[in-house]
């Protein structure tokens, strides 16, 4: 496979031959990852024991996030703390709408009737979940996209830092710091697999859309952008609500792969895991978001595996968190952009 | 007005332990453009170093705690930040929740994942008694230390031939190596201070919870990160009146909204911080060049 390499601006960039070869080779890039991906997951559904089940689904979880995540942050060079929220929100959102009508009636006797009344199949219940995502990716991007660099970063985290609150304290809705259960639970990993092609479908979508070439243009030099006619803060916005609905998607298959959560379960441990996956994948391309979470997920399966001595290593109890935080440090200093490098696509 | 007069001792008292978290992580934001998350470690580790000597006298005690702060921030810098000198802020940022979550566990590792109550000394939870006011000692001692600190470190940075190459450093850090500025020495001394700052905020923060477990400085590093932000990235005052404005706001909201919303509080707090951010994206005491908005 031709290796797409990000090359400076020269004048060979304006040689459209090489340029499509080079478009040509950016496709099965991801292309390929997706393919191994599914295969990698559809082996394991097919062979793999119920613990490496629930591990892949997580995993998958993760890697929507992620592939969302990336939709702003790789494309726009602008870190969220906030799309926890929005994973939240699809969660929350989409549970109110599954769980069924008689344990919703116990479980939260102060719901509004259209609410309480509601039965949807998952499907139109995902979409609505990462929809109702979307539209507080309206309203919550509309100031965070004024922001440049590390002030937007902080008006995420105080995104979420609110979401938290009102998640927590709007019992009628949410059960409040009670967890949330009663969500009829799918156990497979043909379903996640499945929303994990999609939404890396939704990005790779946006990302060859002038909207993505228009927002990596603000990334790579917003002033030159600028003068071009790009307007950063548009460009930012299309970005950060698609990012919303992907990770919308994620929040839904939460509620329903894991059945129970609680808001602590969309706060800062899911915010970091994930941006480090991001990172540890390469932040600036779709690949890195497909391969940082497989890398992180296989990592800590197989520490975990070898702390259990089902492994011909076995590693003492307890050095496993220790050992994933030495080897990220590694990788990071190693490969300081990821491993999947300043690669493009 | 006794009590307006209690709260606002309270705001002050507050706002000086914010003030002391984002002095410590502005200074390595400054220097760096890291946004240490291994920060709340050293705070936490802290708590950890007061909580196996605590038995102890105190003037044994507090040094050992700071002296442990800055050996563990030195030790991070060296071990992971300085191998990524260069690198992009994001992994700069991902590299220290790495660093922290080694810190983390490894403490679990050897003392459980369990919170430990800490034997704080008593003189530290008495009140004296000024015109019919109860204030308590620990307010004092924060504003007190958190004052002296603040004037120390601008002293420091404005004073000392280390200080300036400091903030030349956070100007232009490759213009300070073409002039010859020892450029590693200055970041390793940012980050001693910056170890030093967050052992006496764990101090001061311990003595008032009197507890300690794996987590507690991730919240401190991040309050603290915003009261750098809204106060003006590259200023000590700048980060000093954030964590102040921080305090205050908290407790001004926690004794005037209404009882149904009072648990919205930090909500009402965050959603200023976005509006403060928007009307002034540079902070309040922040160079108008250091933050354009986008739109």
């Amino acid at each position: 496979m031709e290796q797409a390499q990000a090359t400076k601006p020269t004048a060979a960039s304006f040689n459209f031959g090489r340029e499509a070869l080079r478009r040509a080779g950016r496709l099965p890039l991801v292309f390929a990852l997706t393919v191994g991906l599914v295969v990698l997951c559809l082996l394991i559904g097919q062979y793999g024991s119920e613990e490496l089940k629930t591990t892949t689904v997580t995993g998958l979880v993760d890697l929507i996030m992620v592939v969302g995540l990336y939709t702003f942050v790789g494309n726009s060079g602008v870190l969220s703390f906030g799309h926890a929220g929005f994973m939240a929100v699809g969660a929350y959102a989409s549970a109110l709408l599954m769980i069924p009508i008689l344990t919703k009636g116990a479980l939260l006797p102060a719901l509004p009737t259209f609410l309480a009344n509601a039965s949807f199949a998952p499907v139109p219940a995902a979409l609505t979940g990462a929809g109702v995502a979307l539209l507080l990716g309206i309203v919550a991007g509309i100031p965070i996209v004024r922001l440049a660099g590390i002030q937007a970063s902080i008006a995420t985290f105080s995104f979420l830092a609110i979401m938290q609150v009102v998640i927590g304290n709007w019992t009628a809705l949410t059960r409040g710091q009670m967890t949330m259960t009663g969500i009829p639970i799918s156990i497979g990993v043909t379903e996640p697999l499945l929303w994990a092609v999609v939404a890396i479908g939704i990005a790779y979508v946006y990302k060859q859309s002038r909207f993505g070439f228009r927002l990596r243009a603000t990334r790579e030099d917003a002033l030159s952008a600028r003068s071009l006619g790009i307007s950063v803060g548009r460009e930012r916005f299309i970005a950060f609500v698609v990012s919303a609905f992907i990770v919308g998607i994620s929040g839904y298959l939460y509620a329903r792969e894991v059945g129970s959560f609680s808001p602590e379960n969309f706060y800062l441990e899911i915010t970091f895991i994930t941006i480090a996956m991001l990172i540890i994948g390469g932040r600036n391309s779709l690949a890195g978001a497909i391969v940082g979470p497989v890398v992180v997920s296989v990592l800590l399966e197989v520490l975990r595996q070898s702390e259990n001595s089902s492994l011909p290593v076995t590693i003492p109890n307890g050095s496993r968190d220790i050992a994933f935080g030495a080897l990220t440090i590694i990788v990071l200093i190693l490969r300081p952009d990821g491993l999947m490098g300043r690669r493009f696509s | 007005m006794k009590e307006v007069v209690q709260y606002v001792i309270d705001g002050i008292s507050l706002g000086a332990l914010d003030a002391l978290l984002a002095l410590g992580v502005g200074l390595i934001f400054g220097v760096m453009r890291l946004v240490n998350f291994a920060q709340g470690a050293y705070i936490m580790l802290a708590g950890y170093v007061l909580f196996f000597t605590i038995s102890a006298s105190w003037a044994v005690v507090i040094p050992l705690t700071l002296l442990a702060g800055i050996a563990i921030a030195i030790i991070t810098e060296r071990v992971a930040f300085r191998p990524l000198r260069g690198a992009d802020g994001s992994t700069l940022m991902v590299a220290s929740f790495s660093v922290a979550f080694l810190i983390q566990s490894i403490m679990i590792t050897i003392e459980g994942s369990g919170p430990k109550s800490i034997p704080i000394w008593s003189f530290v939870s008495e009140s004296i008694k000024v015109i019919g006011l109860q204030i308590p000692v620990l307010d004092l001692i924060s504003i007190g230390v958190s004052a002296c600190l603040i004037v120390g470190l601008w002293l420091f940075l404005t004073r000392t031939r280390t200080g300036l190459a400091m903030r030349a450093a956070a100007e232009d850090f490759q213009m300070l190596r073409l002039l010859g500025g020892r450029a590693t020495r200055v970041i390793a001394v940012a980050f001693a201070l910056s170890g030093l700052l967050a052992a006496i905020a764990g101090v001061l923060l311990f003595s008032q919870t009197a507890v300690v477990g794996p987590e507690v400085g991730t919240d401190a590093v991040l309050i603290g990160f915003v009261a750098t932000v809204i106060g003006g990235l590259g200023s000590v005052q700048g980060a000093a009146l954030g964590g102040f404005l921080l305090g205050a706001l908290t407790t001004a909201l926690q004794a005037t909204l209404p009882n149904g919303l009072s648990a919205y509080r930090d909500a009402f707090v965050f959603g200023a911080v976005i509006a403060l951010l928007v009307f002034r994206p540079q902070g309040l005491l922040g160079n108008r060049a250091d933050a354009e908005r986008v739109v």
